[in-house]
């Protein structure tokens, strides 16, 4: 586990740049600037947030998690992660997280796998993977551009034996990481709305989503 | 206003997924088999489809059929082969290996294991496997990993499996948004508790080879690169030969199809796209 690091004081509600309230259940999207930092906050604890990046100005360019893992030699994501991109650069930097640890190897949910792991009568229900492809296609992109994602506040253990499980969530009410972003970027979230396992205590709960320009740091 | 689901509703979806952790926990790797014997048997003439000799630092890609089965064997020396594929007839299907280690439980790929597409369909069945030694955590090089690992030589002329990839996929009519996240076999990383990753080398050996039998219509893609976390400071891969072997209708107890829960349903989920 990661220290505690904590934000800037200088960062308040109220010059924040943009302020988010993410349903439960529900995708979104929002454009960050380069030198402008995300605070992404899980506001009732043990929600997983399902979150993924693109280049804003070329979109082929996203979020890569073996280049991010590779480049950390790591498999979880937390302070000072440096989040890569498919070409290799940094597309944002981790620099406060106040949970410890976040997944980057289990993926997003679908109706589909939710088949294979819990039974097909788990079809029917809203899954990540939906709410990804409902909010990259607002900008034009479609399901081959959901790629493997960061699972914020998501626990996921990876045993030597090579064993993964996913436990109960680590984070309280009010959690947050905050992200430094290196280039213009798309963000793109599925609050996730699984119930069929821990990852967000069984009862998936608003997140929200802030933005501080460069000078509130 | 959010409202909170009932504790009496939390704690039933708790316990049906405590139920299906316990089964998938305890039933695999339990019920799997031993490593396959080495060396591989050799395969009858009469049944091999292409032989491909990938010389170290290149790709190449096939399609294959339904039930056929590819031999990936280091006879060689040690190569790490990175493997991607798409579904041939729809290519938005690919593999997706967070769904394929998450729904198994487990990272830890070999005999008996299959391989999940996008779509909750198995794409691959793992029939034999010497070295159980595979990452599906941390992909292949790149030009930016070779020139830091090979530094002082020509590292960033060197091959790299990102780049073999960009050709592959673009030469199957693809572009490079559709690469999925690469499978690289024969590659022993592990990870230890805090995360870190680590190479075993004592987990592979040369000689070593695995067979995939396809469970769809597919393009498949390889790169021959030496893994990032080979400790090998000299570029060094040596050549992989695959093997492509004619399609032979699995038995009804095939191990792959029945060993676990998951695999039965991703089987049905194949069965019923098919119809």
């Amino acid at each position: 586990m990661n220290k505690f690091i904590q934000t800037s004081a200088n960062r308040t509600l109220s010059n924040a740049v943009q302020d988010h309230y993410i349903a439960a259940e529900a995708p979104f999207s929002t454009v960050i600037r380069a030198g402008q930092t995300v605070r992404i906050e899980d506001s009732y604890g043990q929600q997983a947030i399902d979150t993924l990046f693109y280049n804003a100005d070329d979109f082929s360019e996203r979020y890569s998690s073996q280049d991010t893992m590779r480049e950390q030699g790591a498999a979880y994501i937390s302070t000072g992660t440096r989040v890569i991109s498919n070409e290799g650069r940094v597309m944002l930097t981790m620099t406060a997280d106040t949970c410890g640890r976040h997944d980057t190897s289990a993926g997003a949910c679908s109706c589909e796998s939710n088949t294979v792991r819990f039974g097909h009568g788990v079809k029917y229900l809203h899954a990540c993977r939906d709410n990804f492809v409902i909010e990259v296609a607002k900008h034009g992109m479609s399901k081959r551009d959901v790629v493997p994602n960061i699972n914020l506040f998501m626990n996921v253990p990876i045993e030597p034996t090579g064993e993964m499980t996913i436990v109960d969530g680590i984070s309280a009410p009010g959690d947050y990481v905050e992200l430094k972003a290196e280039m213009d970027v798309l963000l793109v979230i599925s609050n996730c709305p699984q119930i069929n396992n821990p990852c967000n205590g069984f009862d998936p709960t608003p997140v929200r989503v802030l933005v501080w320009d460069g000078e509130a740091s | 206003m959010h409202i909170r689901r009932s504790p009496e509703e939390i704690a039933e979806n708790r316990a049906r997924y405590e139920e299906h952790q316990k089964k998938g926990l305890e039933f695999a790797p339990k019920a799997l088999p031993a490593k396959s014997e080495k060396p591989a048997p050799a395969i009858a003439d009469s049944t091999i489809l292409h032989r491909e000799v990938i010389p170290g630092g290149w790709y190449w890609s096939t399609r294959v059929r339904t039930n056929e089965v590819l031999r990936i064997a280091l006879d060689q020396g040690h190569s790490t082969v990175s493997v991607v594929a798409w579904n041939a007839v729809d290519t938005t299907e690919r593999m997706n290996l967070p769904d394929t280690v998450k729904v198994q439980w487990t990272t830890g790929l070999g005999k008996g294991r299959v391989i999940f597409s996008d779509m909750g369909k198995v794409m691959f069945s793992i029939v034999e496997d010497s070295s159980g030694a595979h990452d599906c955590l941390m992909g292949g090089s790149t030009a930016a990993s070779n020139a830091k690992k090979y530094a002082g030589a020509n590292g960033p002329a060197l091959r790299n499996t990102r780049d073999n990839l960009v050709l592959l996929t673009t030469k199957a009519g693809l572009d490079k948004r559709d690469i999925p996240a690469a499978l690289a076999l024969f590659a022993p990383v592990r990870v230890d508790a805090e995360g870190k990753f680590h190479w075993r080398p004592d987990l592979v050996a040369d000689g070593d080879y695995v067979e995939l039998r396809a469970e769809m219509d597919m393009i498949v893609g390889f790169s021959n690169c030496p893994h990032p976390l080979d400790p090998n400071p000299v570029y060094a891969p040596n050549p992989v030969t695959v093997t492509r072997i004619a399609a032979s209708a699995p038995a009804t107890d095939d191990l792959c199809r029945t060993a676990t829960a998951e695999a039965v349903r991703g089987f049905e989920n194949n069965a019923f796209a098919a119809i």
